[in-house]
């Protein structure tokens, strides 16, 4: 038999369901592409063996940027370029300068870590104003939880398990 | 449904027969909707008093700083009073989105998303009042760290009040992300559910094309616990540098260590006051009294009267270092405080922001609506005086005697006052009839934990 190159969307109506549903794809041997759900269901990325995210480990990079950027910044603009004398605060050394700088080191580095890793996830994710959405069915922002598999050799086989498995509904796309 | 036991003794968060489906349609249903008469009598109130204050900042920068009440020995008054006010509201937002979330409290998910909205919307106003007393506004850029053609001549890293402007950018804007990334879902639900092309297209640009794809969920949790994880930090270290205005100066009354986390309980108490001022209104209005329940308003309530006792103990802590200080200045300065010619806003204070609070002890006036509303209406009124106090009155009377004062606001000062409170109504009244006002995916979530009929299901099975 040829191998068909449809896609298969099969939309399941609660999320315990589906992560039963894909527990027992995965022990068939299937593959699945890609599934959309309207909230994060907890232990879904488990059950499909996608790796979890390094944000947390980027964010850790950013913040520690902002910090040394702001010990620059201020290294540069206090003590190097326009040593001031204020208030009679060491204006010679940033080390005996530096809890007037604690502050500032403090917000430089949420602000670096926050807004980096945020941008990083939208770009990831690929998420920007006028980018188009791509979720295959509006009702996957809703109540709705979709999974998107390649229909592969047999069709009609796949279809029984997704029937077995509780979907609701259950949709061949032409590519 | 075992992955989703919750103890029976919790109470539910979501009330009602509620399905996934039936969460959407509630929460899309304000934004779905057309505003009512009442709504655009609120919304008319507020962009009169929003414009009135706009005439007002236009007078003072045309014409000078004079216009306000200030002399020269009150040189601060109504301006950082109100600066100080609106920051410290602004930190019940992130406190409910933030540490509630390190401590994995699952009733902050009906709340935090106006929550948030609400901390945005203050600290805007928050800002404004610096800005304007800087006179020349055209000039706000010199407070930032720019090169520029005086040689280069630089900002003074050794001034709190440079230390305010990056904290209170930082929290704006690290707020405004946290806020933005949580409504993505949110907007593509809307945008997925719009029926006319104007409303899909305007959504469609909102949820900057959010898809829910499962990586993209993974992402968005992780990224959701991060910036909880630095938010946290950040609250608590925005109000402290805010205090630092006052507790790295030398003036009696101000220069005391007490100060930061004085005011951070303070602010939370107001935050919290406020969230319950507007919540109280908008689950009605908006019928959405299945999803902020009395339950979410008593444990508000019961924050309320935990940091309004912190407060209460931060004042009596206060007036027990001055004595035991033995320095005649601060002895003088609280002295006068509490029975000089301010002694009824002092009262005022006292009575609004430690004793009202201490009867939410009882659970019949905290688990009390129309009582909560009032309750949250006091406590604001008394952070506005505690404020004043601190300010106003250590500066009235300096250390000559021949300068002492009195200070009363012209009618600009309270134009301008009364103008951003009726700025932060009209965008909140604006964020209450276009945006998803609660945070929907994320109850979702917590549906067959804490739903009343899942719960109910629950018990019943196990008889």
């Amino acid at each position: 038999m040829k191998t068909s190159t449809k896609k298969i969307h099969a939309l399941y109506n609660d999320d315990d369901v589906l992560l039963h549903a894909i527990k027992e794809i995965r022990e068939k041997n299937y593959t699945i592409d890609e599934v959309f759900t309207p909230f994060p269901v907890h232990g879904l990325e488990k059950a499909l063996g996608v790796p979890h995210t390094r944000l947390a480990y980027a964010a850790f990079i950013y913040g520690f940027i902002g910090l040394i950027f702001s010990i620059w910044m201020m290294d540069y603009i206090m003590i190097v370029d326009w040593p001031l004398n204020i208030g009679g605060k060491p204006n010679f050394s940033y080390y005996q300068n530096m809890p007037a700088f604690v502050p500032i080191m403090f917000e430089m580095t949420v602000f670096f870590a926050a807004h980096l890793m945020v941008i990083t996830f939208y770009f990831r994710s690929r998420l920007w104003p006028f980018k188009e959405a791509e979720n295959p069915d509006p009702r996957t922002t809703d109540d709705m939880f979709l999974v998107e598999m390649s229909v592969g050799d047999n069709e009609e086989e796949l279809k029984a398990l997704l029937n077995k498995t509780g979907a609701v509904e259950i949709k061949l796309i032409e590519n | 449904m075992a992955s989703h036991y919750e103890a029976p003794i919790r109470k539910p968060l979501i009330i009602g027969e509620k399905s996934y489906h039936d969460i959407s349609v509630d929460i899309a249903a304000p934004v779905e909707g057309k505003a009512n008469k009442l709504w655009w009598i609120v919304f008319s109130i507020a962009l009169s008093a929003f414009l009135w204050g706009v005439g007002c900042i236009i007078y003072t920068i045309g014409t000078g700083i004079g216009v306000w009440g200030l002399n020269k020995t009150v040189g601060w008054a109504w301006d950082i009073t109100n600066f100080v006010w609106w920051v410290g509201i602004g930190h019940a937002g992130t406190l409910i989105s933030a540490v509630l979330l390190l401590f994995r409290q699952k009733w902050r998910m009906g709340i935090n998303r106006s929550a948030e909205a609400m901390t945005i919307f203050s600290v805007m106003q928050a800002g404004l009042f610096p800005l304007i007393h800087m006179g020349r506004v055209w000039n706000a850029n010199w407070v930032l760290p720019i090169p520029n053609q005086f040689g280069s001549l630089w900002v003074n890293f050794n001034s709190p009040l440079l230390w305010d402007v990056f904290a209170i950018s930082t929290y704006l804007s690290v707020s405004l992300v946290f806020w933005w990334t949580g409504l993505l879902p949110d907007f593509a639900m809307l945008r997925d559910r719009a029926i006319k092309p104007f409303q899909k297209k305007i959504y469609g640009l909102l949820s900057f094309g959010w898809s829910g794809r499962v990586k993209d969920w993974n992402r968005f949790e992780e990224v959701s616990l991060v910036l909880a994880g630095l938010a946290t930090p950040l609250v608590l270290s925005v109000h402290t540098i805010v205090s630092f205005d006052f507790a790295t100066s030398v003036i009696p009354g101000w220069h005391t260590t007490i100060f930061p986390p004085y005011f951070v309980a303070g602010a939370i108490f107001s935050g919290f006051a406020m969230v319950n001022t507007l919540l109280i209104i908008m689950r009605k209005v908006s019928n959405l009294e299945d999803y902020i329940t009395v339950q979410h308003i008593e444990l508000m309530n019961i924050v309320i009267m935990i940091t309004g006792s912190i407060v209460g103990v931060a004042y009596i802590t206060e007036l027990f270092i001055a004595w035991y200080s033995g320095v005649e200045y601060e002895q003088y300065a609280f002295l006068n405080r509490a029975t000089g010619p301010y002694w009824w806003a002092y009262l005022l204070m006292m009575t609004c922001n430690v004793f009202s609070p201490q009867l939410m002890w009882s659970k019949r006036l905290r688990t009390s609506i129309v009582f909560s509303f009032i309750i949250s209406i006091v406590v604001n009124v008394g952070m506005w005086f505690e404020r004043f106090v601190i300010i106003v009155t250590s500066l009235h009377r300096d250390y000559l005697p021949s300068s002492w004062t009195m200070f009363s606001p012209t009618f600009v000062d309270i134009g301008i006052f009364i103008g951003t409170i009726g700025f932060f109504f009209v965008l909140f009244l604006l964020y209450a009839r276009t945006f998803p006002v609660i945070a929907q995916a994320e109850v979702k979530t917590i549906l067959k934990s804490s739903g009343e009929n899942f719960k109910k299901l629950r018990d019943e099975n196990k008889h």
